[in-house]
Order: structure tokens, then sequence, then C-alpha cells
């Protein structure tokens, strides 16, 4: 595996329209930008759905409309779904802020010594650790509560604070190993013969270059918290007061209030918001994210 | 030969000591606790009888008519899902792996939908798949109509014929672009003079896909396969944004939420999770030994 599979994908390949391209050549690439832009336009259909009908108000949407672009807009929706979402968005970044800040910390400390560090046993426990990114986590949901029962946090956010730090454990643990298994290790014996320890040389020579590895896994780890929904409904219960942004999402547009669609489609915008802008700034580093989680390319 | 760092051999383990224990009791420990629980009799919410019940729990699933519908529809699905997310993806690679302008924008258009929770999108496909007919048709199926295929209209995910093929697209839609990503990262780690000699061989390009190119993607197929197998069984929030509980999509993570959280059977819950992690970990764990040993080799 190596770490820049991103700088594959991304680099600039030569263009091939630039040249001048026979009858045949033509043809392929006309076909090409076709299928491309059939695809483009199924990729983008959800969301377009739910971008034009936000903006017509909370009279003004009909389903049979809904493909239309609006005459004029109208942000009538915003106001009262915000007022319902302003809360649970809150305590969703609250607590994912302090998720992904713990988990890429220990993802480093785990990476650096997995990728640099081994001792024996240690590929072993790592991929022990790996297993742990596979299982379904209905599979130990009800120890977990009864854990978080114990620990005395049952009933606060802070069961999602330890849920994703855990369980985010194996993933931010492989994205560090790999961005650390590319950063050579003359760096380490020069460090060695300045007399500096296994400590000294993660703080003084590692961490100042794992800047882009922790926009990686802090992304990661927040995209991924922020979406959740699977740990949020089992570990709260869907109780209002510990509601986040995807439980709080469920309640408005659940069965009975399928009908408004316009607030429906405003709130689903409104949460998907915070993941999109990191998506349109960040998107090389997502991607990284995507790809460190996939073991091998 | 490249030089391990073993001066220290002991001083790795100290650091990463408090992860081991974590995942430790709450991964292995937690699972064995599951496991526990799935062979006890605490099958009502009053239960706390975590005597041994033998595997009755089990051979319940077997005779519970929800259990069976439940894991038919998730085999449907599982499918279904994984060829179209395999082939979607990968002509959107092979679309795109020369270099062609615009290709970043088209990239990042296909790739958006993993950054957005499916039950943010289930609001958009619960529309598009309404399932309304003729002059009240909406959604797809009016697209449907003003493309003159009427005939296609469907009841998509509501209705029991074909429920979890409809209900494969949204996840082949959110799917497609991580395949794609996957295979362009494949496609662009081939030097590029495997294909010019090839081509200087006077190679159709048809070959070279075939002879040259594909079989060099076996790991990345082997990558995307396992991802996808494993996503599709854990398959709970993409089914539950759009159709909830209902009983024509209900698939084994659905139905193990509502033995659990509706009926408080959490023996007969543990059972059905225990169901879905040994489906996983029977592919899964043969695959990391496999990577775990081509890391090695390196």
């Amino acid at each position: 595996m190596t770490t820049d599979l991103v700088d594959r994908i991304t680099q600039h390949k030569n263009v091939s329209n630039s040249r001048k391209l026979t009858g045949k050549g033509q043809f392929a690439l006309v076909f090409r930008y076709i299928s491309l832009s059939i695809l483009f336009v199924i990729a983008i259909l959800p969301i377009y759905i739910m971008v034009v009908n936000s903006v017509k108000g909370i009279t003004g949407v009909s389903q049979s409309a809904a493909f239309t672009i609006p005459t004029h807009l109208n942000f009538a929706a915003w106001g009262p779904t915000w007022a319902i979402l302003k809360v649970p968005m809150g305590r969703t970044l609250f607590f994912v802020v302090q998720s992904s800040i713990i988990s890429a910390i220990i993802g480093s400390i785990n990476g650096y010594v997995f990728a640099k560090w081994r001792f024996k046993g240690s590929s072993a426990i790592f991929t022990a650790f790996l297993f742990g990114m596979f299982i379904p986590y209905q599979a130990i949901m009800i120890p977990l509560t009864q854990f978080n029962h114990w620990a005395g946090i049952g009933g606060t956010i802070y069961v999602l604070v330890v849920a994703h730090v855990i369980y985010g454990i194996p993933i931010c643990t492989l994205i560090f190993r790999n961005y650390y298994a590319a950063i050579p290790n003359e760096l380490i014996e020069a460090g060695r013969v300045d007399g500096a320890g296994m400590v000294r040389i993660f703080r003084t020579i590692f961490l100042p270059l794992s800047i882009p590895g922790f926009v990686v896994v802090l992304i990661w780890q927040f995209t991924s918290a922020w979406n959740d929904f699977l740990f949020a409904i089992f570990l709260t219960g869907g109780a209002p007061k510990l509601a986040v942004a995807t439980t709080a999402l469920n309640f408005i547009t659940g069965s009975g209030n399928q009908v408004y669609y316009g607030n429906n489609m405003t709130a689903s915008l409104i949460v998907s918001i915070p993941t999109l802008l990191v998506y349109m700034f960040l998107g090389r580093y997502f991607l990284r994210g995507l790809l460190g989680g996939a073991l091998k390319g | 030969m490249k030089r391990k760092h073993v001066h220290n051999p002991w001083g790795g383990f100290f650091f990463v000591l408090p992860s081991i224990l974590a995942i430790a009791v709450f991964v292995y420990g937690m699972i064995g606790w599951t496991l526990k629980l799935s062979f006890s009799h605490r099958t009502n919410a009053w239960s706390k009888d975590n005597s041994f019940a033998g595997l009755s729990n089990y051979t319940g699933l077997l005779e519970d008519p929800e259990f069976t519908h439940a894991f038919g529809n998730l085999m449907k699905f599982t499918v279904v899902f994984m060829i179209g997310t395999l082939i979607s993806g990968l002509i959107m690679s092979l679309l795109l792996e020369k270099g062609i302008k615009g290709e970043g924008l088209f990239r990042s258009i296909y790739l958006y939908p993993m950054a957005i929770s499916f039950i943010a999108m289930g609001t958009s496909w619960r529309w598009l798949m309404d399932s309304a007919h003729d002059d009240k048709a909406t959604g797809l199926n009016m697209v449907l109509r003003a493309a003159h295929l009427g005939i296609l209209q469907n009841d998509w995910y509501s209705s029991e014929k074909g429920s979890m093929y409809a209900m494969a697209l949204p996840a082949i839609w959110q799917m497609s672009g991580y395949v794609m990503a996957l295979f362009l990262a494949g496609f662009r780690g081939i030097p590029d003079d495997l294909r010019e000699a090839a081509r200087v061989d006077g190679a159709s390009e048809t070959k070279i896909y075939r002879h040259i190119l594909f079989p060099q993607l076996k790991p990345t197929f082997l990558t995307v396969l396992i991802i996808l197998g494993h996503i599709s069984m854990k398959v709970f929030d993409l089914i539950y944004g759009i159709a909830s509980k209902s009983y024509v999509t209900k698939v084994l993570a659905i139905y193990l939420w509502q033995v659990i959280f509706d009926f408080q059977n959490f023996a007969k819950g543990s059972a059905i999770a225990m169901v879905i992690l040994v489906i996983i970990a029977v592919v899964v764990i043969p695959y990391l030994r496999y990577v775990n040993k081509s890391e090695e080799m390196k």
C-alpha cells in the first residue's frame, strides 16, 4: 500500500483531447463525454432535488413539480427547520470535535508504533485491530450500553464520544500507519545518532511531518461520526434530549411527516451542509481517508 | 535488507497497550458477551436469566419466518448492490482513467454521495422512488412517463416484488464513486510502459484491457468485493432512512433493531448479530491474513 494513491488519482494525465484526433478517436471522445454527463446527471439528481425544493417555501412544494427550478427564491422553510435542528446539530458538533481529536491522537501514536517500532507479535495485533473495522456494531451494542451505564455516562452525549473513539481506533491506526510507513527509516537512524529515543523522535521528527495525516483522520472521523446513525439511535435510544443531527433529522422526516416535502428537503440539506463543506474544501484529504481505509490499492 | 527497528522491542508495545486493551475489551470482549447472550434465556425485557439455553435461540431463527424473510431480502439486495456498484464504478473509472478535460469535476460529483448521511439522502430517494403511477406519478415514475417509457413505471421499494432491487439503487448511487476511486488508483498504478509496449506489439485496446490491465487489478477487485460485501451485510441506515421498518424491505440489521428495541428480546437479537458477524468473519478473516502476508513479503 502506498500512501500517494491520491496523487496517482489526481495527477494530470496527458489529456488526449488536446491532440488532433482522427474520426474514430473523436467519436470515442464524444461517446465518453455523453456517458460521463449521463452519470453526472444521475449522481447529482438527489442533491439537486434537495436544493431546489428547499427554496420553494413551505407551501410552494408539490411532488409533481419537484424537478422544476423555482421561479423565485423563498427561504421560508429554512427558519422553522433550523430552529428544530439548531440544538441537535450543536450537540453533534460538540461530541464530534472531541471524538475526532482524541481519535487522531490515538491513531498517530498507534500508527507510529506499528509502522516504525514493531515488537514481537505486532503484526498479529495489528490484524486483530483491523478486524474491528469490519464487525457489525450490533454485535457489541448490548454490552456497550451496559458498559455505558456502569461507567456512569449512560444518558449523556459522552456515550457517542466513547463509541466513536474506541471503534475508530482501527481505521485511525491504519491511516496513520500507512502514512508513517512512507517516511524513510533513515530519519529515525539520524535521530538515534543524535541520541534521541522513540518518544523524542516522534515529537521532533514525526509530529511536524504529520499535519496532512491529522487532517485526513480528523476529516474521516468528523464525517463518519456526523453521518452516523447506528450508534446514535442505539446508544441514545432516540431520546430527544440526546438528539444529534441524524436522529433529529430522522424524527423530522419520519413517518407521519412525509408530506411536508419542503421542510424535509430543507432539513436534509441543512444536516448535510457541514460534511459537504468539508468535502468541497478538503476533498483531497477525504479521498485519502477513503482509500486509506481500503487496505490495498 | 530493510532494517527493522528492534533496538527497543517493548517500548512500542507500552504505547499501544491502552489501545490493545480497548480493542480486547470493546471488540473481542463484547463480542464474547453478545455470544453468551445469544445462548441465554433473556428473551424478554423482564428476564435476567443468563443461564445456558443451548442453541435454542439459533434454531428459533430458522423457524422464524420474519428472519428467513429478512435473510432472503438481504441476499437479494447484496447480489444486486454488489454487481451494480462494481459495474457502475468500473465504468466510471474506465471513462476517466486515460484522463479527460473536466475529469476533476466528474470525479468529485461521482464521489460526493460518500460524504452525506443515508438519513439525509433517504429523503430525496423516498421521493424519487414514489410508487404513484400514471397521472399521479412523481419522481422516477414521472421521468419514465416523460420519456415515453411509462410501461416501466413500478412500485419501487413499496411492494414485495422487486423491493430489494429498488432499494439497491440508492446504495449503488452512494457507493459507485468509492469504487471508481479505488479502480482509478489501480489503473494509475500500472506503469504506462506496459500499455505502450502492447500497443507497439499491435494489441487492440480491448485486448490491452483484458490481458494486461485487468489482471493487474486483481487485488483491487478483491478489495472492492470485500468492502461492498461487508457494507451490504451490515446495511441499516440506508434502508431505515428510506423505508423505516417496512416489512417488504426488511433486512437482518433492521429486524435485529426491532427484536432488541421493540420486543426487548436480547437473546434473539444477539443471535441475529452473531449470524451477521459470522458471515462477515468467514470472508474477512482470510482476506486480512492474505493482506498481512503480502505486506510481510514487501
